[in-house]
């Protein structure tokens, strides 16, 4: 198995202050689509604290390069070639090894892949969108890209999206699964962002923008960003009741 | 002065988005060939698996009733003796033949989704009481912000359901029923509804 041993005890209660609420108005899709009753608060058992592991035979040798991996053969996706990089964490600093991590984006136009989007911008037909790695022990990922654009989308009547890698994560326990997007630094339009805005706690905005990442860009060949990303910790004690 | 505990945070989530499946379940977006051309956790059972089988049918629904045709639905349940195929299960060892976890986008045109997978044996509460048969599910979405996590039951393990420790703990009793999948033979039907009158409960776990 990839992931470490087992450690015992329950996530951290999870700090809803740090996330959007369910209903944001300014985010039209949220309106019809959020709960209005209270979450019940039901705690840890074994479904929790237990969660799908992957081994990293599932993985193809280009699952973590979208400027290659559904180009046709010899081609490559058009766009500003970047490598991400940087640490899945938990809320104890310590590197959640073994994890699934998948990514989507745009297009360097800012143009997906997928029937429903139907921006001006054209698709790249050696560009799918996709990719996935699994942490190495420590944490640590990579993939390589090109750089998505910005786009346009129907919200208000003049909202844009600031360029962004949509990340999935699993981490050891189901309750530690996240959705998360990752933003870039610099970009103007994250502060326009309705969806960016869901969040009311700036810090927290600030740690979805990914770090431009100078001494890691590799010469002749991409730059580099980097971005953690931390999920729930758990009590690490002996004193457990659970 | 006091010292500092020094935890970081937990990273903020921001919806799925419309185009989920192209990172998800790229065969179904049409990211043809993608990954061997099988998407993670489509299929759950196979000839070996043990346990019961059952197909789980159902939609999720919006406020105003409309199906959320680009919902992802995620099941994570144990194993047909109550084990959980993961390297955290301390109890015991799952069958190697079932994964535990699915995963399916919704049918564009109807927004219905399936799991093919056995009925789970029983897992205990962590106070030691045992919790009735169950699916752990996941939905994320355009317009979710933070993915939701809710729970289907089975409506003809009605001794087990009485004595659930999650159920009892539903304040309006009248909203159990949103929790309970409906069996007939080897279907089981569960809508989720996101909001509304009969809005199906969701869990801070």
């Amino acid at each position: 198995m990839d992931n470490k041993p087992p450690s015992s005890g329950a996530f951290f209660p999870r700090n809803f202050d740090l996330h959007p609420p369910a209903s944001t108005p300014r985010y039209k899709s949220s309106v019809a689509r959020s709960p209005q009753q209270a979450l019940v608060s039901i705690g840890n058992s074994a479904g929790e604290l237990t969660g799908p592991a992957f081994s990293r035979e599932i993985l193809g040798p280009k699952d973590n390069d979208l400027t290659c991996n559904w180009a046709r053969p010899g081609q490559s996706a058009i766009g500003e070639r970047i490598v991400v990089r940087g640490r899945v964490l938990d809320e104890d600093g310590r590197g959640v090894g073994g994890t699934l991590l998948e990514v989507w984006q745009a297009n360097a136009g800012g143009r997906y892949r997928h029937a429903v989007d139907q921006y001006l911008a054209p698709l790249d037909p050696d560009f799918g969108g996709c990719g996935r790695t699994i942490t190495d022990e420590d944490g640590r990922y990579e993939f390589r890209t090109v750089k998505p654009g910005p786009y346009p989308w129907p919200n208000g009547i003049n909202d844009w999206r600031p360029a962004h890698i949509h990340f999935s994560l699993f981490g050891h326990g189901f309750a530690q699964r996240l959705i998360t997007q990752m933003y870039f630094e610099g970009d103007p339009l994250i502060p326009l962002c309705p969806i960016v805005n869901t969040i009311h706690d700036q810090d927290a905005i600030g740690r979805l923008v990914a770090a431009f990442d100078w001494p890691n860009t590799i010469p002749m060949d991409a730059r580099a960003y980097k971005f953690d990303i931390v999920l729930r910790g758990r009590r690490r004690t002996h004193f457990e009741r659970n | 002065m006091v010292q500092q505990l020094n935890h970081l945070r937990e990273s903020s989530s921001q919806t799925a988005g419309p185009y989920v499946h192209i990172g998800c379940t790229p065969n179904v977006a049409g990211i043809e060939r993608m990954y061997g051309g099988s998407d993670l956790g489509a299929d759950m059972v196979g000839e070996r698996t043990k346990g019961r089988r059952i197909n789980i049918v159902g939609r999720v629904l919006d406020g105003i009733g409309a199906p959320v045709r680009d919902a992802l639905v995620e099941i994570w349940q144990a194993d047909h003796a109550g084990l959980f195929n993961s390297p955290f299960e301390t109890r015991g060892d799952a069958d190697p033949e079932f994964p535990g976890w699915g995963r399916q986008a919704a049918d564009w045109d109807t927004g219905g989704f399936e799991f093919r997978t056995i009925r789970p044996g029983r897992v205990p509460y962590f106070d030691g009481r045992l919790q009735a048969p169950h699916l752990q599910i996941w939905v994320a979405a355009r317009g979710i912000n933070l993915g939701l996590h809710t729970r289907m039951y089975f409506s003809d393990e009605t001794d087990a359901n009485g004595e659930d420790p999650v159920l009892n703990m539903i304040a309006h009793k009248s909203r159990i029923p949103t929790l309970m999948g409906t069996v007939e033979g080897s279907t089981c039907s569960f809508d989720i509804r996101l909001q509304g009158d009969r809005e199906t409960v969701f869990f801070d776990v």
